[in-house]
């Protein structure tokens, strides 16, 4: 599935409206943790969060990630979408919590990832 | 997924691109007294199908071929243009983003717009979509050019090099406890091992390695250096600074271990998995540590297998 159907889908504010949309999501991933995300997502993953700071950005561009959803009514800072815009990452926002966003990616048909 | 990064990159050359860069700057303008039947003429001698209605430099009205077509079924070719023109028409400026253009054509389905500057609102071009097109493939091309280049003359450095040995070494600086610039020289050095033609999976495995080694360096230390060496066989990543050093390495080593404090910890980082991941995607792990002098991690990984 596209991340812009999902982002459709589940009504979720693109906060990088410059960034690319169009692209497929292989699967998805929760976590708060930047060494977990960075041990255990995978290339092309959404990754649920509700971490706003900058470095969300650095590990979803080097684990290729598809994109970034950060729940609970969090908002990144202006210069940390700045940077988003700049590796191309994606950043949305909902005001829905992990748990119940997770659940609505696994709805879509958006799996976790398996060993 | 070539698509969709040529995609990507078209998106982010209209917002890097400015409307002056696609315009056409030689523009052929008419004035709102002149009559329908001058248009004939410049139809026919220059090729266009529409035209700026320009009133003492600024730009007042837009005539199409339509308008001159509609004329000339109605027998009205000496009304003045001034009767037949759009008024004050959906203009750009010349200093905005590409992209910006992009949606007014979306947005209106004109053909194009007449550029003006933003001081003064002078004419100073006009922009169809055959323009931004134009100028998109030529960037491109450009770039891709630019890109091939770099990325050939790195590819080859080891072949173009004759030594008995070649050894290339990128040393990154990091700042203690700078969260803003955290991730910054891993992510400049996955760059870097990407022009090298270093494997793909290879480079990731790099990048996550490097990743936890600068995050430790920031969040622990007053700084340090991370350097990777790469040669034909095998890529070296060392990570050193000069404090405070590691009480206990192998407790250290044990997941979820951490002595980050919470605020480290509600930015996300001192999770206690940074030594694991390094070890976990590399193929060889030394840590050496003195409490009070600094630690030095040296992770190795092998480019055709391990040796």
């Amino acid at each position: 599935m596209k991340l812009k159907e999902i982002v459709e889908k589940l009504n979720l504010e693109v906060a990088t409206p410059a960034s690319d949309l169009d692209r497929d999501v292989s699967g998805g991933y929760a976590s708060d943790l930047l060494s977990d995300v960075m041990a255990n997502s995978r290339e092309g993953n959404v990754w649920v969060t509700m971490q706003i700071h900058q470095n969300i950005i650095a590990v979803a561009s080097l684990k290729e990630l598809a994109g970034i959803v950060v729940v609970n009514g969090r908002k990144p800072e202006q210069k940390v979408l700045a940077k988003a815009e700049q590796e191309n990452i994606p950043v949305m926002l909902t005001g829905l919590q992990a748990f119940e966003i997770a659940g609505r990616l696994c709805e879509l048909g958006i799996r976790g990832n398996t060993k | 997924m070539t698509e969709d990064r040529s995609f990507t990159k078209i998106q982010e050359l209209t917002y890097e691109l400015r409307v002056r860069d696609a315009m056409v700057a030689d523009v052929i303008t008419v004035r709102p007294k002149q009559a329908i039947h001058d248009l004939r003429d410049m139809m026919r001698d220059k090729g266009f199908s529409g035209s700026p209605v320009v009133d003492k430099g600024k730009v007042v009205g837009l005539i199409s071929i339509e308008d001159f077509i509609k004329c000339l079924a109605q027998g009205e070719m000496d009304v003045l243009i001034e009767q037949k023109m759009t008024r004050d028409p959906v203009t750009l400026y010349a200093d905005e983003p590409l992209v910006h253009a992009v949606k007014k054509f979306d947005q209106y389905g004109f053909g194009r717009f007449p550029v003006i500057e933003r001081n003064g609102r002078k004419l100073v071009g006009i922009l169809t979509k055959g323009d931004i097109i134009k100028c998109l493939l030529k960037k491109l091309e450009v770039e891709y050019h630019e890109e091939e280049i770099h990325r050939y003359r790195a590819s080859h450095i080891f072949e173009d090099i004759v030594a008995d040995k070649t050894n290339l070494v990128l040393r990154y600086d990091i700042t203690g406890k700078d969260f803003d610039r955290a991730g910054q020289a891993a992510s400049e050095l996955k760059k870097a091992l990407h022009r090298l033609g270093i494997q793909p999976e290879i480079v990731r495995r790099i990048a996550i390695a490097a990743f936890e080694a600068e995050i430790n360096i920031i969040v622990f230390t007053d700084g340090g250096q991370l350097s990777i060496s790469v040669c034909s066989e095998r890529i070296t990543i060392t990570a050193s600074d000069s404090g405070p050093g590691i009480a206990d390495i192998e407790q250290a080593m044990q997941p979820s271990f951490s002595t980050a404090p919470d605020w480290i910890r509600e930015m996300g980082f001192g999770a206690g998995m940074g030594l694991c991941n390094i070890k976990n995607c590399t193929d060889e792990m030394n840590l050496v540590s003195e409490v009070g002098k600094g630690t030095t991690l040296e992770a190795v990984v092998y480019l055709n297998g391990k040796s």
